[in-house]
């Protein structure tokens, strides 16, 4: 596996940044992956735990087929080998929070295999490859010096969480910046609630981003790596891997090796600090579960689910260039989500201008939605209404200008687009006639402007075009009053 | 009219049937019977409130013109089967004491069926043992001889059913522990083929091995324990095969196809592996093996002379697989949620580290760092994975030898019965002891023991037949055809030894 070479522009202090995820995503079945306890988060301590969460003697793992789906929508969603027959394996090690003294998980043969997640940085297309993706089982929690407890040095534990289902996808190393970082795990947060295997919910640790970090003087083999763990928001990731680089840069230049370790971000401190060295590594022990026979997939069973999936968001973007004649990059942003995706479908064919509904929804309708921190699923304006906005614009009854105040009206809830246009008088001026005269009176009272540009100072002409402009009190057309001036001006 | 206590399974369950007698008062002469006999060990449990309310509801159920075979028929269970408002304890002070919140599916199915269930019975700890004598509560005695073991891991369903405490009891079979101390105590076991009979709510020891059977005291009574305690478990253990439950008595009275009743084994090759006859069995033991290969003949079997290269193998693959999971299946014993927990620790480390030495027996401790190295980094390749390589090899030698066979018969064990504490200082002489029956359950094989006469010491020996992949029915025809022309089934230890 050979890295992509560095390219200059990401060199942080004359290092290579190198990075690789792995992601545990929560699957979204209403079962656990081998039980038949709910999956419910914020329950009673122990309240969904049954004689095989609880590890009971005699009790048996039976795959939650819904799991295995979610896991095969992902192979899809990501061009990954979904593969015929992949193992459980027991990961053994003693802790008080995992019951059976072993999870269960996939080890050598992983039912994801290979794959990929495309994404933009910029305008710029960034492809990360896939290792993998496995199922597995979480663990419970500890609930360590809980109040209920009584203090006391005594630490409790809920099962409620052990045996949820989880999918792990692993990257190869070959993200080189933060940006990069933080947009892999926003594409591939995408992909996993689009395609809706995982509810997303990083506050509540359904999607837990691990990060293995490393810098390196480019061309130079690969650095020693520390893996940040659970990173639960896109700011705490952004916040710990730029730390995190600066650390390891710091201690190379002060002549310090880096120790393999793995570390936790601290928000407080903003800081990342050791939990573990390599030195303390577990021997799991790892070995085919004899609970569980081989995962045995079938092709049917993959077209199947292929067939029931919904459209994928790289399969809509090459759609929207296709059909719309949007570029790449529009179409990529226009599929950050269903909702998204749909709303501009929907914009698109009411107003048949593609173009036009992109740049609204990239610009004006994102901008309003980040402002008053709202989803696509509670836009307050319809598509009908925004693509008879598109349509007032391109029959230039309003200026782009104008347009955006009858957006805010929209946004704050009225709901006749010609009727906010007529309340507000925002129509545009396309009156030859009326226009000249304005534009004579104004070149009556500028004769230095006029002076200047004939002088050839093009500045002096968009002076001109900015008194037209206030004289009709923002009504004339602006490409109008530009044709206009010239003509008179020549 | 003989004693209650004599009757097996199938007379037992005309009797009832005939209303000759109750399930009551079956059920209350064992329970006295069992109260008698505690001398032995056998029981870890005796439950006589219970199993009288389950007797008189199968007799209320009678009177209502229920009239399944197994109906108030009275019968215990091995002591690693979870049941529910009994104690489990999987012969381990880990687990004195708990009480399970569930119950094992073939013990269910058996009370679905109107068994009664008498108690608990004794197992060496965690099924790991060829002796009973690695029980924390203690040894079970041999009934033929109470100077000798009765083998194990199922030591106390063989000596119950031995001494005729019950008429029949569920055992577990991982490497030869239904078969071996059927064959010490001079019962009929069967352990069926993996994932015939389902593992839930079975104490795991080694998952890809135990199977659960029935332990009674002829072919036709496993075959009606069987037929009630088979079938698939899709929802509770993964590893269950899914074959319809099937009627194994509909076919053991039947002479084979194309066999008259005079030679009913007419067409059956009987395949004499050359590694069962070497230099390793004892005189007595062979020569009741040979006796009861000729009755076979006599009944029309023809004898056939096959190899199963491997069956030295197995003994070091067994201890490498079965430890190795073992090691991880025994994990769950961690002092944490239910069990042996210490009364004094320093810390989470010192609780797992007190619990566990004081919760584990020496054999069970063994088996765990066995299995724990065997699974080390650096060591799996040339330990686990070479095993398995091996096992894989030694069920391909079984698939070879079914080309020229349709059963094989051998020894179950070397020699008969040993005395106690004869081998318990000495591990590695009771694992060699198993080298008959381990190479069946590495192959995943049905294997039964069938009493086949009387060695040294008055001792039973059992005779081995194996089958192919779900040739239970065979086997049971084959081992009922020769109850039909034996006595050594029907013999019991003498009451004044007990």
């Amino acid at each position: 596996m050979s890295a992509p070479a560095a390219q200059a522009s990401l060199l942080v202090n004359g290092y290579e940044v190198v990075i690789g995820f792995e992601t545990h995503a929560q699957l979204s079945t209403a079962s656990k992956i081998f039980s038949r306890s709910a999956v419910a988060f914020g329950a009673e301590p122990n309240v969904h735990a049954s004689p095989v969460d609880l590890a009971l003697p005699g009790a048996l793992p039976v795959m939650n087929k819904g799991a295995v789906e979610r896991a095969i929508q992902l192979g899809l969603a990501v061009n990954a080998h979904v593969a015929e027959k992949s193992v459980f394996a027991r990961k053994n090690y003693f802790y008080p929070d995992l019951p059976k003294g072993y999870q269960i998980s996939q080890f050598e043969i992983p039912v994801v295999q290979g794959g990929e997640v495309s994404f933009f940085l910029g305008d710029e297309k960034k492809t990360v490859r896939l290792v993998r993706a496995h199922l597995e089982e979480d663990a419970g929690k500890s609930l360590h010096e809980d109040a209920a407890l009584g203090g006391g040095g005594q630490s409790g534990i809920d099962l409620n969480r052990a045996g949820t289902p989880l999918l792990e996808i692993v990257t190869e190393p070959d993200i080189r910046s933060t940006a990069e970082a933080v947009a892999y795990a926003k594409e591939l947060h995408k992909i996993v609630t689009w395609i809706g295997i995982c509810d997303g919910n990083m506050q509540e640790g359904s999607f837990r981003c691990d990060a293995n970090v490393s810098v390196r003087k480019p061309g130079a083999p690969l650095g020693t790596r520390r893996e940040i763990k659970n990173l639960n928001s896109f700011k705490f990731m952004q916040q710990a891997i730029d730390y995190e680089i600066r650390w390891q840069i710091e201690q190379i230049e002060d002549g310090h090796a880096i120790q393999q370790a793995t570390v936790l971000f601290d928000p407080d401190t903003g800081e990342t600090r050791a939990m573990r060295t390599k030195e303390d590594a577990a021997d799991y022990r790892y070995f085919p579960d004899p609970d569980l026979p081989p995962l045995v997939i079938s092709r049917e069973w993959v077209d199947r689910v292929r067939s029931e999936m919904a459209e994928l968001p790289r399969v809509m973007a090459e759609r929207f260039v296709r059909d719309y004649g949007l570029p790449e990059y529009d179409a990529t942003t226009l599929t950050q989500s269903q909702a998204m995706a749909a709303y501009f479908e929907a914009t698109a064919k009411a107003s048949g201008q593609a173009k036009l509904a992109s740049n609204w929804i990239m610009v004006e309708v994102a901008r309003r939605l980040n402002q008053d921190d709202i989803d696509f699923d509670a836009i307050p304006v319809a598509s009908t209404q925004l693509a008879a906005l598109i349509g007032r614009i391109v029959d230039n009854t309003i200026s782009n200008n104008a347009a955006k105040q009858v957006f805010d009206a929209l946004w704050q809830g009225e709901r006749e687009v010609d009727a906010i246009i007529e309340a507000k008088g925002l129509k545009q001026m396309n009156d030859t006639g009326a226009l000249e005269s304005i534009i004579d009176e104004v070149l009556a009272g500028n004769a230095d402007n006029i002076a200047q540009y004939k002088a050839g100072k093009d500045k002096a002409f968009n002076a001109l075009v900015g008194q037209v402009m206030k004289a009709s009190k923002g009504k004339a057309n602006p490409a109008q009053v530009n044709v206009l001036l010239k003509a008179k001006l020549d | 009219m003989s004693e209650i206590h004599e009757w097996r399974v199938a007379e037992l369950s005309r009797q009832l049937q005939a209303k000759a007698v109750s399930s009551v008062e079956v059920t209350q002469h064992l329970l006295a019977r069992a109260e008698a006999h505690q001398g032995l060990g056998s029981f870890l449990h005796l439950d006589p409130e219970r199993a009288l309310a389950q007797a008189k509801l199968a007799d209320a159920q009678r009177n209502d013109g229920h009239a399944a075979p197994l109906l108030g028929v009275p019968m215990a269970h091995k002591d690693v089967f979870v049941t529910e408002g009994m104690p489990t304890t999987a012969g381990s002070k880990m687990l004195a004491g708990y009480q399970s919140p569930f119950t094992a599916t073939v013990v269910r199915r058996l009370m679905e069926a109107g068994t009664v269930s008498l108690g608990k019975l004794n197992c060496d700890e965690f099924a790991m043992g060829s002796a009973n004598e690695n029980s924390a509560y203690g040894p079970v005695k041999n009934p033929w001889d109470v100077t000798r073991v009765p083998g194990g891991s199922s030591g106390g369903s063989a000596a119950a059913v031995a001494a005729r405490l019950v008429p029949a009891a569920t055992g577990t079979d991982t490497g030869g522990s239904i078969r071996q101390p059927a064959a010490f105590c001079g019962i009929t076991g069967i352990k069926p083929t993996y994932g015939l009979c389902s593992r839930y709510g079975m104490v795991a020891f080694a998952s890809s091995l135990d199977q659960a059977g029935p332990m009674a005291r002829s072919a036709e009574d496993c075959a009606l324990l069987l037929s009630a305690m088979a079938g698939p478990d899709l929802d509770r253990d993964a590893t269950s095969l899914d074959v319809p439950a099937r009627d194994f008595t509909q076919t053991i009275n039947q002479p084979r196809a194309g066999a008259t009743p005079d030679k009913p084994l007419s067409g059956l090759r009987v395949g004499l592996p050359k590694e069962f006859f070497g230099a390793g069995v004892s005189t007595d033991v062979n020569e009741a093996v040979q006796a009861a290969l000729a009755q076979l003949t006599a009944l029309g079997a023809t004898l056939v002379d096959i190899s199963l290269p491997r069956t030295e193998l197995s003994i070091p693959v067994y201890y490498i697989i079965a430890p190795a999971e073992a090691s991880s299946n025994l994990s769950r014993f961690d002092g944490v949620r239910y069990g042996h927990r210490a009364a004094a620790y320093d810390d989470l480390i010192d609780m797992y580290q007190k619990t566990r030495s004081e919760g584990f027996g020496d054999e069970v401790k063994r088996r765990i760092l066995i299995g724990t190295y065997v699974l080390s980094h650096g060591y799996y390749d040339a330990y686990y994975l070479q095993a398995q390589k091996i096992r894989r090899l030694i069920a391909n030698d079984f698939q070879a030898a079914f080309q020229q066979c349709d059963v094989i018969a051998g020894p179950v064990a070397p020699t008969v019965a040993w005395h106690l504490g004869e081998k318990a200082n000495d591990p590695v002489a009771s694992y060699l002891a198993d080298i008959f029956t381990l190479s069946i359950s590495l192959a995943g094989l049905p294997g039964m023991s069938v009493p086949a006469g009387f060695g040294e010491g008055g001792m039973p020996v059992g005779l081995q037949l194996v089958g192919n992949y779900l040739k239970e029915p065979e086997l049971l025809q084959t081992a009922h055809q020769f109850q039909q022309v034996t006595s050594w089934h029907t013999a019991s230890p003498k009451e004044s030894v007990l």
